[in-house]
């Protein structure tokens, strides 16, 4: 079980900017293996959110839980790729990888999301699908305790962001960890999610959580469009 | 592999026709104005060729370049240092930004004339004046490399564990590698025109100070000699080490 408890996280006024609080009183669980989307308009805090959770801000009130046992290992999927433009995709993969992990993951993962003849190619050459598969590779090679995604198929056209989602789940079929998937649009996290966590503009909190029932692999378009009838905003 | 010889050939056709060029006009002009104080190239070869002969040229030409491997070395370490320094601390910055815009104005002459006067007439006051005349302009490089370091890529090696050793030699050095070639390039061509001065001055060897000595000769055949031998050292370091380390760093790029 993953606790985060957020009490208070706040900006302080820079600039001409005035000091402003992004999260107040934030509750959420994650229960092991599960999928669960975070959804909220912009600008509501979720990119800060995950920021917490992955240690890169420690600047906040409240105190987050990721494991009983040492420190948790992390995949995080940033809004931009993210890779080291003077490694080749190979390298970006082994340079993550653990000490002491099979080297053959890398392998088996460059097959999974077509990229074993791109191998030794350098990030520049490739398109923005192909360097999120890339990066979403990485993620999944460190065998994260908690994974991470910040909007991970935004700004994809419609058919390659599918097929991202579809990737994305054949490979959380194989190897299901814990995720936490940020996003703003609702048709996303319905066709990926055990549940859905709304957040309220800032300063955030959790506004209300759904559990979906139980899929396989991803939602059907009609099932993902029946839950949207049912629980978008009027 | 052929298309690309014929291709570098081309290139390569330019450049040597403009040198020659260079050395026909002068030849003409040594010609037209027969004079001592223009000698045609003939004469500087010979001059050249017999410096070489007689190891008086490789001796003092060594001598320069040891000078400069020291002066180069050190004013790129330390200069590293203090810029990657200040480009991390913004405070630090703020408090040796105005030294470095100061050190950056002082004439080389001037560091060189106090340094002489200072620590006398020695080899520390020779390599000390050619690192402080260097020195910042390296800093302000690497500071400028260090404020461009992408916070994306060290929070990714963060949440990834790649630790201190991997993520310098991975995600920091890539990026400052291009400022530190920029840095080597234009010092390498500040350093040899200033190290001159600073054995003019007060050095009993070395480049400038064969040069300080064919001045009061009026033996501009030596001076031109000695001034070609020291232009090609210079240019064969830029084409056989600086270049390919530049193209070394560029290799990923589209």
């Amino acid at each position: 079980m993953i606790h985060i408890h957020i009490e208070r996280k706040t900006y302080p006024a820079s600039g001409r900017a005035e000091s402003h609080t992004a999260i107040a009183g934030l509750e959420l669980h994650l229960g092991e293996h599960e999928f669960v989307c975070l959804v909220g308009p912009s600008g509501c805090g979720k990119t800060t959110l995950l920021n917490l959770i992955a240690g890169l801000d420690r600047d906040f009130q409240g105190t987050i839980h990721l494991s009983k046992t040492g420190t948790p290992r992390l995949g995080y999927v940033f809004q931009e790729p993210r890779l080291l433009p003077w490694r080749t995709v190979r390298e970006n993969l082994e340079l993550a990888l653990p000490p002491r992990r099979d080297p053959a993951v890398i392998d088996e993962l460059l097959v999974l999301t077509g990229l074993t003849e791109f191998q030794h190619t350098y990030p520049q050459r490739l398109s923005l699908g192909m360097s999120r598969r890339v990066a979403l590779a990485r993620a999944f090679a460190v065998e994260p305790d908690l994974l991470l995604m910040d909007e991970p198929f935004v700004s994809l056209d419609a058919p390659t962001a599918e097929k991202m989602r579809r990737l994305l789940a054949d490979l959380w079929q194989r190897r299901p960890h814990t995720v936490l998937f940020v996003t703003h649009d609702l048709r996303e996290a319905l066709e990926l999610a055990d549940r859905l966590v709304f957040l309220t503009p800032p300063p955030s909190r959790v506004a209300r959580e759904v559990t979906l029932p139980h899929a396989p692999r991803l939602r059907s378009p009609e099932v993902v469009e029946t839950l949207y009838r049912r629980l978008a905003p009027k | 592999m052929r298309w690309e010889a014929a291709n570098s050939l081309r290139a390569a056709t330019v450049p040597a026709a403009s040198l020659l060029s260079l050395v026909l006009i002068w030849q003409v002009a040594a010609w037209w104005l027969a004079s001592p104080l223009l000698p045609s190239p003939a004469v500087v070869f010979a001059t050249l060729g017999r410096g070489i002969a007689t190891g008086e040229l490789l001796h003092h030409l060594g001598i320069t370049l040891l000078r400069l491997g020291i002066s180069f070395a050190l004013a790129m370490i330390l200069g590293s240092i203090l810029g990657i320094l200040l480009g991390y601390h913004a405070t630090l910055d703020r408090w040796f930004d105005p030294w470095l815009t100061v050190f950056l104005n002082i004439p080389a002459l001037v560091t060189i004339i106090l340094c002489y006067v200072w620590f006398g007439l020695s080899e520390t006051a020779a390599i000390t004046a050619v690192v402080v005349n260097k020195l910042p302009n390296v800093a302000v490089t690497l500071r400028e490399g260090t404020r461009h370091l992408d916070r994306g890529l060290l929070e990714m090696a963060r949440v990834y564990r790649f630790g201190t050793w991997k993520t310098l030699r991975h995600v920091i050095w890539p990026q400052l590698y291009p400022f530190v070639v920029t840095a080597a390039r234009t010092g390498l061509a500040l350093i040899w025109k200033i190290i001159l001065v600073v054995e003019l001055l007060g050095r009993s060897d070395g480049m400038g100070y064969q040069l300080h000595l064919f001045f009061q000769l009026f033996d501009v055949a030596g001076i031109l000699a000695y001034t070609l031998a020291f232009v090609i050292v210079i240019q064969a370091i830029e084409w056989i080490l600086l270049q390919p380390l530049d193209r070394y760093a560029r290799r990923w790029h589209r």
